[in-house]
């Protein structure tokens, strides 16, 4: 069976390169003087040879010591469902799960999440089924722009596991680290109350 | 972010003698100092990463609590023993941050975050505590969120952490490890003022390292709690918080412990306060007598002066709530 292609598809890539490229030409784009976010300056031999476990598969990268686990997903792992918002840590776009536990990965040194399991919102699903709070924030419509959608969701995703979903005063509260710019909180409150209800 | 080597020692020892060196800087849950790195006030040559040590216990005796330094805030948020004979900790540490970030951050590192002075996080500024000498813009300029207690001429930077406020009132005792031993310092004389050297801001000694922070059990401590009056509900620093510790026998005030965060440039213990409620009656009148002393010794900037009002009445409230 053809894979339908998602805009997750397309935007996702996968480890090995873009599987599919997007297909617009680069004739007119000018690459930026200043090295990227992630300044690959340091020589090779001062690479961090490390092996990461992201969403249940082994990752084997070279990294610049001071690479982030969001930039290792992003720029290194082709996983860009984890999105990059402020990059220090008041905004919550770049959520994902550290052994089961909700975390920062703008605040978090890739190098130190050796011999942990990594979980991004590419690895919520359980293969086509969709994770509950997925499946709540598409009911709800909890999203307007989107951007902020991936770490929502991880968020919420932890929440109910911890047992904090109880009220929606108490939902409001433990998001209170997941911003949104466009002000979709009543549809996220009311997607996460929602998949605590049916988990 | 400047270049750094990242050591990932397995023991304390190992830590130890890997921080003995210039330009060397641990590195515990590091949603601080990751900050810092990327906005480029430290630079540090080298990272020594405490996760592999271990240091992660809560455990509780005879003598009271002690949580050891690499204990996440919010595992000591949520234990049972600690919400049960010490609730101002759990309160503190559930007013701090956001749910990620207090699965990240320890208790070590939470009280050696650095302040959230605009002018100290932005290296286009002068800042006599990032730089020293080179002048502290804050006192003439955007001082809204900064300390009305403990200030100098050189530097009115306020300590951010809420959890130290809390530990502060409850008399907690900060246990060190260094090249030079084993120590153990009481909190209320673990900061130091900014004085002339804003930027010494502990007495910690190069190379030591929290390992772990313990608290006296007692009836105060059992009835205590934590108050933080800030801009926002929720993921805000302080404006002005109080920590309250107190036991009232047979209607009068047996012990009071009391504590500031958000107006000091270290957590403020408030003993005037202590004394004038130490054997009164407990009640509305002893306790609007007592707070009115709460701001003693202010020295409030153009911007800051609501400060000295917010905390008699934060003190007020405070001592209402422990006595419900």
């Amino acid at each position: 069976m053809a894979p339908s292609v998602t805009r997750r598809i397309v935007l996702g890539g996968t480890v090995t390169g873009l599987a599919i490229r997007p297909g617009y030409s680069y004739a007119d784009y000018t690459a930026p003087a200043a090295a990227p976010a992630t300044s690959p300056t340091v020589p090779a031999e001062d690479r961090l040879d490390l092996a990461l476990q992201v969403n249940g598969r082994r990752l084997e990268l070279a990294l610049d010591p001071r690479t982030s686990l969001l930039d290792a997903l992003r720029e290194h792992a082709g996983l860009t469902g984890t999105k990059k918002g402020c990059d220090r840590g008041a905004c919550g776009a770049c959520t994902v799960h550290v052994d089961g536990r909700r975390v920062l990965s703008c605040l978090t040194l890739a190098a130190r999440c050796e011999g942990k399991e990594v979980t991004t919102i590419e690895g919520l699903a359980a293969g086509s089924a969709l994770h509950p709070v997925q499946a709540a924030f598409l009911h709800h419509d909890g999203l307007q722009c989107g951007y902020c959608t991936p770490g929502q969701i991880m968020s919420g995703a932890a929440l109910i596991k911890e047992g904090h979903a109880g009220s929606d005063a108490e939902i409001r509260e433990w998001m209170s680290g997941n911003i949104c710019r466009c002000g979709a909180y009543p549809n996220i409150v009311a997607a996460i109350r929602d998949a605590a209800r049916e988990g | 972010m400047q270049a750094f080597q990242l050591t990932r020692p397995a023991s304390l020892a190992d830590a130890l003698a890997a921080a003995n060196s210039d330009g060397a800087r641990f590195i515990a849950g590091g949603t601080d100092l990751m900050q810092l790195l990327k906005d480029k006030v430290e630079a540090p040559s080298r990272l020594v990463d405490l996760e592999r040590v271990g240091l992660t216990r809560i455990s509780t005796g005879p003598k009271g609590l002690r949580l050891e330094a690499m204990a996440r805030m919010s595992d000591v948020a949520a234990h049972p023993e600690v919400r049960a004979g010490w609730p101002a900790i759990a309160q503190a540490l559930e007013a701090s941050a956001s749910p990620q970030v207090r699965n990240m951050g320890t208790i070590g590192g939470n009280l050696l975050q650095r302040t959230r002075c605009g002018y100290f996080r932005d290296t286009g500024f002068a800042c006599n505590k990032r730089e020293p000498g080179s002048g502290c813009p804050a006192i003439a300029g955007e001082s809204r969120m900064l300390a009305i207690l403990g200030g100098s001429d050189r530097c009115i930077a306020t300590h951010a952490s809420d959890l130290a406020v809390a530990l502060t009132a409850l008399d907690a005792v900060v246990e060190l490890r260094g090249p030079g031993g084993t120590r153990e310092v009481p909190l209320t004389e673990f900061y130091r003022l900014p004085a002339e050297t804003p930027e010494v801001e502990t007495i910690m000694r190069p190379g030591e390292l929290i390992t772990a922070v313990s608290v006296p059990a007692d009836a105060a401590a059992r009835n205590s709690h934590y108050l933080k009056l800030r801009d926002r509900a929720s993921f805000e620093f302080a404006l002005v918080s109080v920590a309250v510790a107190l036991e009232v026998q047979d209607g009068t005030l047996r012990t009071v412990r009391l504590a500031a965060g958000g107006v000091g440039t270290r957590p403020w213990r408030l003993p005037e306060v202590e004394a004038a409620l130490r054997g009164q009656a407990a009640g509305d009148a002893a306790f609007r007598q007592a707070a009115g002393h709460a701001s003693d010794g202010a020295h409030p900037t153009r911007q800051n002066g609501f400060k000295q009002i917010l905390l008699q009445r934060a003190v007020l409230r405070s001592l209402q709530n422990a006595t419900a």
